[in-house]
């Protein structure tokens, strides 16, 4: 684990050295507009989340004139990952680049430890509980604990259904994997 | 011990070949599940075991190097080419059956990738690091509809011992070895799936005594799909999945 003061709030966030390493290649990149392009590409199933917040885009390099965005997949059967691929073609086509490839990269495997506090707050107020610790999962309506599992699996493989036992709904969290 | 590449191509069709017959048995629950909830979750578990198999077959292409796809394994090969496990081919019978059959194989999967993920070979670790973490909510859910349908009504209770009675004898070939397995475990690339067995009858027995059910007699045992030898029901899936590819060869989305 490496400590990295977080610029917004004074607070210091733990980050897995894997995603300090992926935030490294970003910042030390030399292609910071491809990066910054592709932060359009969104998560087909959660709009709020770019592939970038999710930990999917792991990194973009040049070799002599070709350009390769390197993902990694959330889990091995996602549809969403196939959508993406032909965003990211979508977006890099849109802003004039026509060499390049997009390359999967399996290790290391995915981890939701990688999204950050505020991708966290976004799938929050997006009405989707963020990644918890499993006695801490809380209701996003209104923040209650007292819940109850309806299904291992909710409507992506990604996450659970749960129900609120305060304020009886229903809703989605993203599990931890 | 080295192992050449076309003993290592035979190994990951194996593990790919168990991932894509259980998807596919999976996959038939789309729309006829039991409640919404259920058709979700198998549909789910069917997504990750098709992605796993993705992931195998695209390796085992790889390595052969000779221009096949993920796609020529799974279209372009007859039943006897298969090499999956028989317990993944069997038919999804009721949801007692479909749930005996995936408790049984996640407890042997989980403890099954865990071990992979030591694996000398790369493409395989990461595939097993993973197959594990998807494993972990696999098992989870399975073990708790054994308790429900277990310790159930008297039509669950008893739909789900003789899904048991009916599936017992295919978890034999879970734990077999043959030479060539035996090879890939000595190079540091694969499991020795007869260490995984003690483990295992001690976990499935004591979910199966939690949930009520008696744990069948081993007195009989169906074994072959390692040397694609196949029950009845692998032809059935086969042309059923094949039939596109065969009538209209390259055919794509």
């Amino acid at each position: 684990m490496v400590n990295l003061m977080s610029t917004p709030s004074s607070k210091i966030s733990l980050l897995s050295v894997e995603n300090y390493d992926r935030l490294k290649r970003r910042q030390e990149s030399n292609h910071k507009a491809v990066w910054n392009l592709l932060d359009a590409v969104k998560d087909p199933e959660i709009p709020p989340l770019s592939i970038w917040d999710l930990g999917v885009l792991q990194d973009i390099t040049q070799q002599q004139a070709v350009i390769t965005v390197t993902i990694t997949p959330t889990y091995s059967g996602c549809p969403a990952m196939q959508v993406i691929a032909e965003d990211i073609t979508t977006v890099l086509q849109r802003a004039g680049y026509s060499n390049f490839r997009i390359a999967t990269r399996l290790s290391p495997a995915w981890t939701t430890d990688w999204l950050s506090e505020s991708a966290r707050n976004r799938l929050r107020q997006y009405g989707v509980t963020p990644p918890q610790e499993e006695d801490a999962i809380f209701c996003p309506q209104c923040s209650s604990t007292e819940v109850r599992l309806i299904s291992e699996f909710g409507s992506t493989a990604c996450k659970a259904l749960y129900q609120c036992k305060t304020c009886q709904e229903p809703f989605d969290y993203f599990k931890r994997i | 011990m080295l192992i050449d590449k076309s003993q290592l191509k035979i190994f990951v069709l194996r593990l790919a070949d168990d991932a894509l017959v259980i998807a596919h048995r999976l996959s038939e629950w789309c729309s006829h599940g039991p409640s919404l909830e259920e058709d979700l979750a198998l549909t789910n578990v069917a997504l990750d075991y098709m992605g796993r198999a993705r992931m195998f077959y695209g390796y085992a292409a790889e390595i052969a190097g000779d221009g096949s796809t993920e796609d020529t394994y799974a279209y372009d090969r007859d039943c006897r080419d298969f090499t999956n496990l028989l317990i993944h081919e069997l038919p999804r019978g009721d949801f007692a059956f479909t749930m005996a059959r995936q408790y049984l194989v996640d407890e042997f999967n989980l403890a099954y990738m865990e071990l992979l993920q030591q694996s000398k070979d790369p493409t395989l670790a990461a595939i097993a690091t993973k197959a594990n973490k998807e494993g972990l909510y696999h098992l989870r859910r399975s073990r708790k509809w054994l308790l429900r349908l277990g310790d159930g009504t008297a039509e669950s209770h008893n739909r789900l011992q003789q899904a048991m009675e009916d599936i017992w004898g295919y978890t034999t070939e879970l734990f077999e070895m043959d030479e060539l397995e035996q090879a890939i475990v000595e190079a540091g690339i694969g499991v020795n799936a007869i260490h995984l067995h003690p483990q295992w009858k001690q976990r499935v027995t004591a979910t199966l005594t939690e949930a009520t059910i008696t744990v069948p007699s081993s007195d009989w045992a169906v074994t072959g799909g390692r040397k694609g030898i196949h029950t009845e029901a692998l032809g059935h899936i086969l042309s059923d999945m094949q039939f596109l590819q065969r009538a209209y060869p390259g055919q794509q989305w």
